[in-house]
């Protein structure tokens, strides 16, 4: 009776139907990092030189990133706190079937999320990328799933929607402060260097830069590489420290 | 000694610095058991151990042959926590068939769930605009699904009006003339009269586990209050 992948089908079905019914929250989720491209196009209008070439594809890995980092941590916190995720842990499903139904959902949600801001940037704002766009799309939804997948892990941490919502600054924002988007990671002072270089963000925004400047692939999918590793490496985490039995 | 459908001994579960249960010992047959005793006596933690999700600091906990929480017993021990732990954005239909998808269910048995717990009407609405009373019953028609061998509902009635609790009792009994067992906690003393057999709690210790009868016989109360009450004073 064990079909594998049913348990993953059945959350992620049972996650896209309740974003379905919260249309406020569909609408901002795929409306927000558009909007957010367009703001950054704005600002820099005015400026001499490509600052929003340079800066834009960049800016693309940060938004689903923080997005569904944020979106997960809070669902999961609802399910701890409605009593379902105990529940659901009493049923015959694997913990990594569940974390894996939540990945599978946000996703898709990640996906469509991506190659419209992507789509807005590349369309009507003009951005210039030196590389196929296809692969811009496909870094974007790898940096979404992957903002998913920490906020998956980083949950099982959370004990109250307080604690949820300080794990931004104290897990993304020093991502985003060290990832080579405001001070390239070679100027970094040494140590820090070595930081930035364990971080997941770094290789993300490493290959939307090459991207952006090159038309090679290898190096770009090289990151890629490294950022799936790290979200499935959070995903088999997220799986290992959510507890049957709690106290 | 395979009567019981639960056979706890020396349970110990420590809290903090608390040990909320002390080494308790316990079991439980088919038929509807009722575990009564006032908040916060170890109710939901004796019942959390029972469907294995306690942290238990020691003793054993046996459902059904097994230990309690083996990966065999999911498919059939059915469990409602205190919360109605369903889906406050999805419609109880939604809620049943996601549900029935994890544990790989029939639709059919889907059906059977609402009504049996008589949301047939409201089995389109989402839960969140669903009365108290209304939420408690789809939560434990998921805890039906699948036709578990044991039911261990923690405070399903508190909240609800006195002809939907009679209501809620009759399907217990239902359930329990099936051959199921239903274990079903209250912290409302009234509620002994309907149980087959009842288990007096306070303080992490089982005081008594008799059929209501025996209770007020054994002490000579006119009801299971006072017969708690003088459980109590003998004990002091």
């Amino acid at each position: 009776m064990r079909t594998p992948g049913r348990v993953a089908g059945a959350v992620a079905l049972r996650v896209l139907t309740q974003l379905r019914r919260d249309r406020r929250t569909l609408v901002m989720l795929l409306a927000l990092p558009c909007l957010l491209v367009v703001l950054l196009w704005w600002m820099f209008e005015d400026a001499p030189g490509s600052s929003f070439d340079r800066l834009g594809p960049g800016l693309l890995a940060l938004f689903p990133f923080v997005v569904m980092f944020l979106v997960t941590s809070v669902t999961m916190l609802r399910e701890r706190s409605s009593g379902t995720l105990e529940r659901l842990l009493t049923l015959p499903a694997g913990r990594l079937d569940l974390i894996l139904g939540y990945a599978l959902a946000f996703g898709v949600v990640a996906a469509v999320q991506s190659t419209l801001a992507v789509a807005v940037s590349v369309g009507p704002l003009g951005l210039d990328v030196a590389g196929p766009v296809w692969l811009l799309v496909v870094v974007a939804v790898a940096d979404a799933v992957l903002g998913t997948a920490l906020g998956l892990f980083v949950s099982a941490f959370a004990r109250t929607e307080f604690q949820a919502v300080q794990f931004l600054p104290a897990f993304v924002i020093p991502q985003i402060l060290l990832c080579g988007l405001l001070l390239p990671r070679e100027v970094l002072p040494s140590g820090l260097e070595e930081v930035s270089s364990v971080l997941p963000l770094s290789y993300a925004t490493d290959a939307m830069q090459t991207l952006s400047r090159s038309t090679a692939t290898g190096a770009v999918l090289a990151d890629l590489a490294v950022v799936v590793g790290f979200g499935a490496a959070c995903l088999a985490l997220g799986a290992a420290t959510l507890r049957r039995r709690t106290a | 000694m395979m009567n019981n459908t639960v056979e706890v001994r020396g349970l110990v579960v420590v809290r903090g610095r608390h040990r909320v249960l002390d080494g308790l010992d316990l079991d439980v047959a088919p038929g509807v058991t009722g575990l009564l005793g006032p908040s916060g006596c170890g109710k939901s933690t004796l019942l959390r151990s029972v469907v294995g999700v306690q942290r238990v600091a020691g003793g054993a906990v046996r459902v059904l042959g097994q230990d309690a929480g083996a990966a065999a017993l999911r498919r059939r021990v059915g469990y409602v926590t205190q919360a109605a732990s369903v889906y406050d954005d999805l419609t109880v239909a939604e809620n049943l068939r996601f549900f029935a998808r994890v544990l790989g269910v029939t639709r059919h048995d889907v059906e059977r769930a609402v009504e049996s717990v008589d949301l047939g009407e409201h089995r389109d609405q989402v839960v969140g605009r669903l009365s108290g009373g209304q939420r408690s019953r789809a939560s434990l028609a998921v805890a039906m699904l699948g036709e578990p061998d044991l039911l261990v509902l923690d405070e399903p009635t508190v909240g609800l009006d006195p002809v939907l609790r009679r209501d809620l009792w009759a399907v217990f009994h239902r359930i329990a003339d099936g051959g199921a067992t239903v274990l079903v906690s209250s912290h409302v003393m009234d509620e002994a009269e309907r149980c087959d057999r009842l288990l007096l709690m306070r303080d992490g210790a089982v005081l008594t586990d008799d059929t209501p009868d025996g209770v007020k016989r054994r002490t000579g109360a006119g009801d299971v209050e006072t017969a708690f009450l003088r459980l109590v004073e003998d004990l002091a």
